[in-house]
């Protein structure tokens, strides 16, 4: 079976404009929606805040769960459905993670006792962090992903050229700024677990990236009549197969996940999913011409045949 | 390559999967003997999986500093006042100064001698004279500062083991993390609020005399008279349940502490049927007691801990023999873990929680399950496109990847890693991510097989050529994967690892092992037609 025939040649670094008009529009647009969100949302792993997930074994409503909580105070908190509809399970979400909600998941418990049976609630998951605990996961995080680009710099640029390291970073700075704004044009959290996927995101673009760079340097070596434009050109369109079997079997997996594995790691399987269709996009369309653009900024030193 | 080789390879590999079933099978079934089963351990599940509390602790070191600015100001204070020397207001100014005033320069001089001398951990920090009268502010040195704050962090660990050892939880995980925090991570726990109380209770033990020579009614006005303090203890109506609070007016100074305890039980009253605690002092602790009790006969004793008021009853007699009891309206679990937390002594500093976070049971269940269906689904989707899409070469491929599985699984086992929910996804993302080298090679393969070589020239090349891009794509992602277990906290750190070695293992098992597949009906079956 085949998807991609061999032999094929779409003029991809023809159509880099219009790929550099549209992944610039959807950048500013998620920029813009950071920007009128006042930064990402973040989940209580970042900004802080208590978590209380409850699982009902009746369908039950939110109202019906702030009716039966308005006696302790809960300060300024969200309650919201979680996963699928009839596994009636919610979540109860706070600012405060002071001491004065200490002890929360009893007062909880006491509160729902009044209102619903003692059998018919579970509480699954109480987490709680203070404001100094979010605060260092925040630049912990922040400093992973800054070290996730320099560590791929280095060895980019070792293994190729520094050209190609740009065009490398370029694209995963792209991709990782696409799923934040996708996630805060959709209002979803951001947590520990999706800095996991973002770091995983910027692999994964990566492993795109280096298979076509890698087929590049092959063709310089092996044809040398060609511009450099050419080569992009048909070495894009040679591994192109690959790279689209590899993002449906990646993406199969990732669906699976997000399909089966349950609510806790939904918006994981999420920015993996966005991850992978963004990231495979810019590996065509975003990075090896990055290559081209950087060349006629500052040419490579070796003289190669025009 | 010759037969030989091929059978060498084959060899190699055969050991590896053996060795990865070796770790592996012992959490799949345990119908395999004890000789077996001892000496290998289970897959070792995260707390997000198996249930149980994580707990991060911030240590108040600076607590700690501050009370041992508190004791050795009062040394100052008596020092001072028997070596005759003219002070006023030596007060603690909050934190770990303390300032005095000294009248004049001969009073200035002899304070200077007796510092230096007498408490060589006290420094000036600075000192302003204003006619003639000198004030001194007093810090702790830098150095002293430091060895008190490790010396309380160790103590608090050493504290919250013997409490987590002496309640009961099986393989809890109480590690120091930099200079302030303790990372506590208890599987299994049914009733974590319990537990929380358990650990982050300071039980500073403190016995007081009650001040009955002055008014509480005053006091409570804000007449405290000097040297006395309001506390208060809490009275719970057995059949309401209602809480009031009572107010004492307690003598500031303390009689005796925790730290001369030598036991604490757990006692059951006969009268009441209630649960009460029964201390037991050491034996010097003993010796003050009888003193005290001796010297303080028909006076109120209050047994404060942490602060409040428990109770403070009337010294009928003196008491010898070193025994006491701490009532008041326990139910028998708190006095249980009063008990508990008196034998292993008072926390040397305030603890405070910073992160906690618990999954019952059934919620780590439910991820087991739903992860394993992922894991199963995801596998099905990616076999039947790989044979679909690659027809007998796919289930080369397929083979490769049922064995990375089995690989990941064994080094998990091997390595006691911690699987957790983001492992899982990490398992998962492997699998689809694994095959990308073969779908590489394969490419590679067809490509060559276009250009006319024979299947053998195509294989070798498909092999040679692919390799150095598997390679440094893969440790690109190694990369990113490297980093992640270095940030991560917990169940992220799951995630890292799984990531990590299911990058390792697919790399031996989509180029190693298909390679000997491959080899073995080219060179010894001979075959002249390649199924890609």
């Amino acid at each position: 079976m085949e998807i991609i025939k061999p032999g094929i040649n779409i003029d991809i670094v023809g159509r880099m404009k219009i790929a550099f008009v549209v992944s610039l529009s959807v950048i500013i647009i998620s920029i813009l929606s950071l920007l009128l969100h006042g930064g990402p949302n973040l989940g209580i792993d970042f900004a802080g805040g208590t978590l209380v997930q409850i699982k009902f074994s009746q369908e039950t409503n939110a109202d019906r769960i702030r009716d039966s909580l308005k006696t302790i105070n809960l300060g300024n908190s969200v309650i919201q459905r979680f996963g699928y509809h009839d596994n009636n399970e919610f979540l109860i979400k706070t600012e405060k993670s002071s001491s004065a909600l200490k002890g929360l998941s009893n007062r909880i418990e006491e509160a729902l006792n009044s209102s619903y049976n003692k059998g018919d609630f579970e509480i699954r998951r109480v987490e709680v962090v203070g404001p100094k605990v979010g605060k260092d996961l925040r630049e912990k995080g922040m400093l992973a992903m800054l070290y996730a680009v320099i560590g791929i710099l280095i060895y980019v640029t070792w293994r190729f050229e520094l050209r190609y390291a740009v065009g490398a970073v370029i694209a995963l700075i792209h991709d990782v700024v696409i799923t934040v704004g996708i996630f805060s044009l959709l209002g979803k959290e951001f947590t520990l677990p999706i800095i996991a996927a973002l770091l995983t995101i910027i692999g994964y673009s990566l492993n795109d990236t280096i298979v076509v760079y890698d087929r590049i340097r092959e063709n310089i070596k092996g044809i040398r009549k060609q511009s450099l434009k050419d080569i992009v050109n048909s070495s894009i369109n040679q591994v192109l197969s690959r790279t689209v079997l590899t993002s449906v079997t990646t993406l199969l997996v990732v669906l699976a996940l997000f399909i089966f594995g349950g609510a806790v790691i939904h918006d994981f399987a999420f920015a993996l999913l966005v991850g992978i269709l963004v990231g495979t996009y810019s590996s065509i369309f975003i990075a090896s011409p990055t290559v081209l653009v950087w060349e006629s900024i500052s040419p490579s030193k070796e003289k190669r045949k025009k | 390559m010759s037969d030989k080789n091929i059978k060498v390879r084959g060899i190699v590999t055969l050991v590896i999967i053996a060795a990865a079933l070796f770790f592996l099978i012992p959490s799949i079934t345990q119908k395999i003997p004890s000789v077996w089963s001892n000496h290998t351990e289970k897959i070792h599940l995260g707390l997000d999986l198996q249930g149980g509390m994580h707990l991060v602790l911030e240590v108040e070191t600076e607590k700690a500093v501050e009370s041992a600015m508190e004791r050795i100001s009062n040394e100052l204070k008596d020092t001072l006042m028997e070596k005759r020397v003219r002070f006023k207001h030596l007060d603690r100014e909050g934190g770990a100064v303390t300032t005095l005033e000294l009248p004049n320069k001969e009073a200035s001089t002899r304070f200077e001698k007796i510092l230096k001398n007498d408490f060589p951990n006290l420094d000036i920090k600075s000192s302003e004279i204003t006619e003639g009268k000198e004030k001194v502010y007093l810090k702790i040195k830098d150095k002293q500062i430091a060895s008190i704050e490790k010396f309380a962090l160790e103590q608090s660990l050493e504290t919250i083991r013997n409490r987590v050892d002496e309640f009961g939880v099986s393989e809890p995980e109480i590690i120091p993390q930099g200079k302030k925090r303790i990372l506590i991570q208890l599987p299994g726990i049914k009733d974590p609020q319990r537990a929380i109380n358990l650990i982050g209770k300071t039980a500073l033990l403190e016995f007081k005399l009650l001040d009955e020579s002055h008014s509480l009614e005053d006091a409570l006005r804000g007449n405290v008279p000097a040297g006395d303090a309001v506390a208060y203890g809490y009275k719970v109506e057995s059949e309401t349940g209602r809480r009031t609070k009572i107010p004492y007016l307690l003598k500031k100074k303390t009689l005796l502490t925790g730290e001369s305890l030598e036991d604490a039980r757990v006692s059951i009253s006969n009268r009441f049927g209630e649960a009460y605690v029964s201390l037991k002092f050491d034996s010097q602790g003993a010796r003050d007691f009888d003193r005290i009790t001796a010297a303080n006969v028909k006076k109120h004793l209050a047994i404060v801990l942490d602060g409040v008021v428990h109770s403070a009853p009337v010294i009928q007699e003196r008491i010898s023999g070193g025994n006491a009891q701490i009532t008041g309206s326990f139910t028998t679990d708190e006095a249980h873990d009063l008990a508990i937390v008196l034998r292993a002594g008072a926390l040397p500093a305030p603890v405070r929680i910073l992160e906690q976070r618990t999954v019952g049971p059934s919620l780590g269940q439910d991820s087991i399950n739903k992860g394993i269906l992922s894991i199963i689904v995801g596998s099905i989707l990616v076999i039947l496109f790989m044979v679909l899409y690659y027809s007998l070469s796919g289930i080369v491929a397929d083979i490769a990847l049922f064995l990375n599985i089995v690989l990941i699984l064994g080094t998990l086992a091997a390595f006691k890693a911690t699987l957790t929910l983001p492992g899982i996804a990490g398992i998962v993302l492997t699998i689809g991510m694994a095959v990308d080298a073969n779908v590489l090679i394969f490419e590679r393969i067809r490509e060559e097989l276009r250009l006319g070589k024979s299947p053998r020239a195509a294989i070798g090349g498909g092999y040679s050529k692919a390799l150095l891009t598997i390679v440094d794509a893969n440790v690109t992602t190694l990369i990113a994967a490297l980093v992640l277990f270095q940030f991560g906290t917990g169940a992220i750190k799951g995630f890292a690892v799984t990531l990590s070695i299911g990058i390792i293992c697919s790399m031996f098992t989509a180029i190693f092992v298909t390679r000997i597949i491959y080899d073995y009906f080219i060179w010894d079956k001979n075959i002249k037609r390649v199924s890609i």
